[in-house]
């Protein structure tokens, strides 16, 4: 009996990832035709992007403020405070930067992408259109998905460049460290390649969440609570896949 | 129409800061690639050092601890053979004797290199295109474990001796 039971939750599990796999490859169909219409993209990415840039600045600022600060603490028992600027970069190029991005970005643009999609379901506003013989797909799901992914490298880039200001504003002009061995020893220590892993990082996390929240709200019950059910699940689906990602592409890139 | 104005003047915004941040990232972290600085006042000397270790350009230079300027430039003198280091040094520091002593030391056990400065005896002081001629190179870490080792070794040939006695009575022991 419980076997069985077994058996039904796991398939719904691979139903539910296959879903998501075929919801994937009709958006990245549709993404070439949404973008002949650059205004419906760019309001996507002033949603997604511009409106999450103070969150994510001032996210930035204090990461790297802490970072700076425990970094300092810890590496002075060494004495070998100097060093704080390639620890405080590597750290925030590599790991930091991309994954709070992705978690802020599920937080405050991937619930509003969600619940708003899902209140069109909701109110069948995505129905209306298929009637009109108006492809929801290209017109609504695929500019937020391509919202999604402009702004997230454009947001870890913005957030690593406060970080960054966050430890030499704590590791400097609070603690001390001389400002040239600071810069110095970063530029010593971080290549190309650090740079380019976060980066990378940061736009497969853009997709994921992107389209963790379209899929979620497309696809959401269309109901009050289904909407409400849909974001609660973007978020926790956002979070747990970045992070599962994060190790593998960690993984992948050593 | 106005909100479709501060819309793209936001995202315009926004797209901008970003890629003025990835570029920052790309091209002025990575120690290759084009750097952008401003030109820092002060006075401009070189020294030259048999080993510089791990010196880098920005790396401080100090005196008595005190931070009074930083490398400018290193390059490697194919006649001589040895490294160039450019120093500047800021210009409120203009009494430096011209026979004060450079030599490049590690901060902490695990920190960058620098460069001290010790002063020397002279009367007339370091200016624009001065040369330090007495400079002491960077220790390499290695080299002195090598020399201890090279030391532990020679002390243990001598007492080899007397010591392979007390050895071989040991192993004697416990067969008896």
């Amino acid at each position: 009996m419980s076997n069985g039971k077994h058996g039904a939750f796991l398939l719904e599990g691979v139903r539910k990832f296959g879903s998501s796999a075929i919801f994937l490859f009709q958006l990245l169909l549709q993404c070439i035709p949404a973008l002949g219409r650059p205004r419906l993209v760019v309001a996507q990415i002033y949603n997604a992007g511009a409106r999450s840039l103070i969150i994510i600045m001032l996210a930035g600022l204090f990461v790297g403020m802490v970072l700076g600060l425990q970094g300092f603490t810890l590496l002075q028992r060494f004495g070998s405070e100097e060093a704080l600027g390639s620890a405080a970069a590597i750290g925030l190029l590599k790991e930091l930067g991309p994954v709070m991005t992705a978690l802020l970005f599920a937080g405050r643009a991937g619930t509003a992408l969600t619940s708003e999609i899902g209140l069109m379901r909701a109110t069948d506003q995505l129905v209306a259109m298929e009637i009109m013989a108006v492809d929801p797909l290209r017109y609504v799901a695929a500019p937020r998905f391509i919202g999604g992914v402009v702004a997230m490298p454009l947001l870890a880039a913005i957030f690593n460049l406060v970080g960054l200001f966050g430890a030499q504003l704590v590791g400097v002009q609070l603690m001390g460290v001389d400002k040239g061995a600071f810069w110095s020893q970063m530029q010593g220590s971080v290549e190309l390649h650090d740079v380019n892993e976060g980066i990378v990082k940061s736009l497969v996390f853009g997709v994921a969440c992107s389209l963790i929240a379209v899929n979620e709200g497309y696809h959401a019950a269309p109901t009050a609570a289904g909407v409400g059910l849909a974001t609660t699940r973007t978020v926790v689906a956002s979070s747990v896949l970045t992070l599962l990602l994060d190790y593998v592409l960690t993984a992948a890139f050593l | 129409m106005q909100a479709n104005r501060t819309l793209e003047i936001g995202t315009g915004f926004f797209v901008l800061l970003g890629f003025a941040a990835l570029f920052f990232l790309t091209t002025q972290l990575p120690s290759s690639g084009l750097k952008f600085s401003a030109a820092k006042a002060g006075y401009h000397v070189s020294a030259d050092f048999d080993n510089i270790g791990d010196l880098k350009v920005g790396s401080p230079v100090t005196m008595a601890g005190v931070t009074v300027g930083d490398v400018e430039s290193i390059r490697f003198d194919s006649q001589s053979y040895k490294a160039v280091v450019g120093i500047r040094i800021d210009p409120q520091y203009k009494q430096i004797p011209d026979d004060s002593f450079a030599s490049i030391q590690t901060q902490g056990l695990l920190g960058g290199k620098y460069i001290g400065l010790s002063p020397g005896g002279s009367d007339t002081f370091l200016k624009n295109g001065s040369h330090i001629d007495q400079t002491q190179s960077a220790i390499v870490l290695e080299s002195l474990i090598n020399k201890l080792f090279a030391n532990f070794a020679n002390k243990s040939s001598d007492q080899s001796q007397s010591g392979s006695q007390a050895d071989e009575s040991k192993k004697e022991e416990p067969k008896k």
